[in-house]
């Protein structure tokens, strides 16, 4: 399997502050890499270097071989990188299938296509596919901002699926999500990473969520990567157990 | 009553107001024309100005400034004898690239930083439209700006002229109305809303926030070029601050990003003030304190009171909604 993310000595310092530390890893092809460690160990700005929303301190970025550190989120995101974030990150004034339209959007043709061709920018049958994956059938006509926190969760996470990304860096998806919608949501990640080969790194602290969900899992400590392997091997990890876990 | 008629409906409204608009002006004297014809032109600039700021979320106190760039074109170039859809072109190509350069700042700064930056160039234009004599005879002025012939008719009289500027709007109306239900509409919210997410997207925000404020001035130089010929002389006053803060607030009243904000914005801030005439010395007073309340009330302006009004009542048809089928799917379950 050849690695769809490369990420080599990244290090990300702020002032005197180092938050990542020298990370590195691989995840390939449709496989689905958890990411772990205590609140404050890194994870969410590994994510930020990884996706050029924050500038790495040194370190390299390669995305399918070729190197894309320093590159802006929206050019990472026509390579086929796409992202969810630690809060909410709906549209609210548009509806749910708008928001959707607008996730895919700029993945459709070029400026003036998308200036003078449908307003939908020929999505619309892509996103009431996607409105009926995430099961949200009932919503599509809905403004995004009048829906509960567990329902923008799941359009928050859909969006990040409409430009066909090849992989997708999920920032705490199952965060104040209630126990059905969770496994919805972990039927449909899982869904999405069989049927379309789909590549995944997931922050998260619901551990039952990563254990289930992930093929390796990583943990992270003080800005370091702390220990990699499958979830089990994590899981037993005197380390990790000391570090994070808890006995 | 179904959707099919609530539609049917809003269409007859629009059928409606577009019959008064085109025929009662027709019993109008001089000035009232001169009035509703201001109206329409100011309405033009409102929306360019809401495209940037009520759409794009960037804030700009510099669209008298385009007002002014595109009656100075008009001005300089139809006393030339050149033809007025000839200055608009050019008003429309100058607004358009100063206003993408205008953009610029955008990329940098933020909110009152970036007020701050387009209140500069507002002052500029200012003075170039104050000092340069050579090209815009300064403090005297430019008169006799002759009104154009289209197709052949003469605009010279109120009531013509009034149909150049309605048609204007109209054809306006039109061009942002499919501006704003295209992807770039849907961009333009994601960037007011969301910035960082728009990024992550694919949205390339940087492109989005110049066009948002050269489509933006560009409407503001076509607002210009049809008020030369409208007031057939023009001098540096009309477009100092002061067109920029009226402007603003037109959008800010009316309902900064609603398509019908700059509208109704421009009927409250151009016929209001006529309207309340009858209170002699108090009608700014009076103007000023109903702004006020409204502002307190709904920040959203008026047409923010009507979607704040409309979202409670699908909420409210929502939730019965649902308290309806609660029983059922909780016997599903």
């Amino acid at each position: 399997m050849s690695a769809v993310l490369e990420v080599s000595g990244i290090k990300k310092s702020f002032g005197g502050i180092t938050a990542v530390d020298g990370v590195s890893f691989d995840v390939h092809e449709g496989e689905i890499l958890g990411l772990i460690g205590p609140n404050g160990c890194g994870k969410s700005t590994l994510f930020n270097c990884i996706l050029g929303q924050l500038t790495p301190s040194g370190g390299e970025v390669k995305v399918d071989g070729k190197v894309v550190t320093g590159l802006r989120p929206s050019e990472l995101n026509k390579l086929g990188v796409s992202r969810t974030f630690q809060l909410l990150q709906v549209f609210p004034k548009l509806s749910v299938r708008e928001n959707l339209i607008l996730a895919g959007q700029e993945h459709q043709g070029n400026m003036a296509s998308r200036l003078f061709g449908p307003s939908d920018a020929g999505l619309s049958g892509a996103a009431d596919q996607m409105i009926g994956f995430f099961k949200l059938d009932h919503l599509a006509t809905e403004q995004a901002g009048g829906l509960s926190y567990g329902q923008q969760k799941l359009l928050d996470v859909a969006m990040a699926f409409m430009g066909g990304p090849r992989l997708v860096l999920l920032d705490e998806p199952a965060g104040g999500v209630n126990l059905t919608m969770l496994g919805d949501l972990k039927e449909r990640l899982a869904a999405i990473n069989r049927e379309k080969r789909a590549t995944f790194v997931v922050i998260e602290h619901n551990m039952e969520f990563v254990m289930s969900l992930c093929t390796r899992v990583m943990v992270m400590a003080e800005g370091k990567v702390l220990a990699m392997g499958k979830p089990n091997e994590v899981r037993a990890n005197p380390a990790v157990i000391e570090a994070y876990l808890g006995h | 009553m179904s959707a099919a008629t609530k539609k049917y409906l809003r269409i007859a409204f629009g059928l409606a107001v577009i019959a008064a608009l085109i025929f009662v002006p027709m019993n109008f004297n001089r000035y009232g024309l001169f009035i509703l014809s201001q109206w329409a032109v100011m309405t033009i600039a409102a929306m360019g100005l809401n495209l940037t700021l009520g759409y794009a979320g960037q804030v700009s106190l510099a669209q008298g400034a385009f007002v002014g760039i595109g009656a100075y074109t008009a001005a300089i170039m139809t006393t030339q004898g050149l033809p007025l859809i000839g200055a608009l072109g050019v008003s429309i190509v100058l607004c358009f690239a100063i206003g993408w350069l205008l953009g610029y700042p955008a990329l940098r700064v933020q909110h009152h930083y970036l007020a701050f930056v387009t209140l500069a160039f507002s002052t500029l234009a200012f003075l170039v439209f104050r000092n340069e004599d050579w090209l815009t005879k300064g403090i005297y002025g430019i008169s006799n700006i002759p009104r154009p012939h289209l197709f052949g008719f003469a605009t010279n009289k109120p009531l013509p002229f009034y149909y150049v500027c309605l048609g204007s709007l109209g054809i306006v109306s039109l061009a942002v109305w499919w501006l704003i239900r295209s992807p770039w509409g849907r961009a333009f919210v994601a960037l007011r809303e969301n910035p960082i997410r728009a990024l992550s997207l694919g949205i390339d925000t940087r492109r989005y926030t110049l066009m948002a404020f050269a489509i933006g001035s560009a409407l503001g130089g076509v607002a210009g070029t049809l008020y030369a010929p409208l007031t057939q002389y023009i001098d540096p006053v009309p477009f100092n601050l002061s067109l920029s803060l009226d402007l603003l607030m037109m959008v800010i009243v009316g309902g900064s990003g609603f398509y019908f904000g700059p509208f109704l914005g421009a009927m409250i801030a151009v016929l209001l003030p006529e309207w309340l005439r009858f209170t002699q010395g108090y009608y700014l007073m009076l103007y000023a304190l109903a702004v006020i309340l409204l502002l307190i009330y709904s920040p959203t302006g008026i047409l923010g009171i009507l979607d704040r009004y409309l979202t409670e009542r699908r909420t409210k048809a929502a939730s019965a909604l649902r308290e309806v089928a609660k029983p059922k799917l909780e016997t599903a379950a």
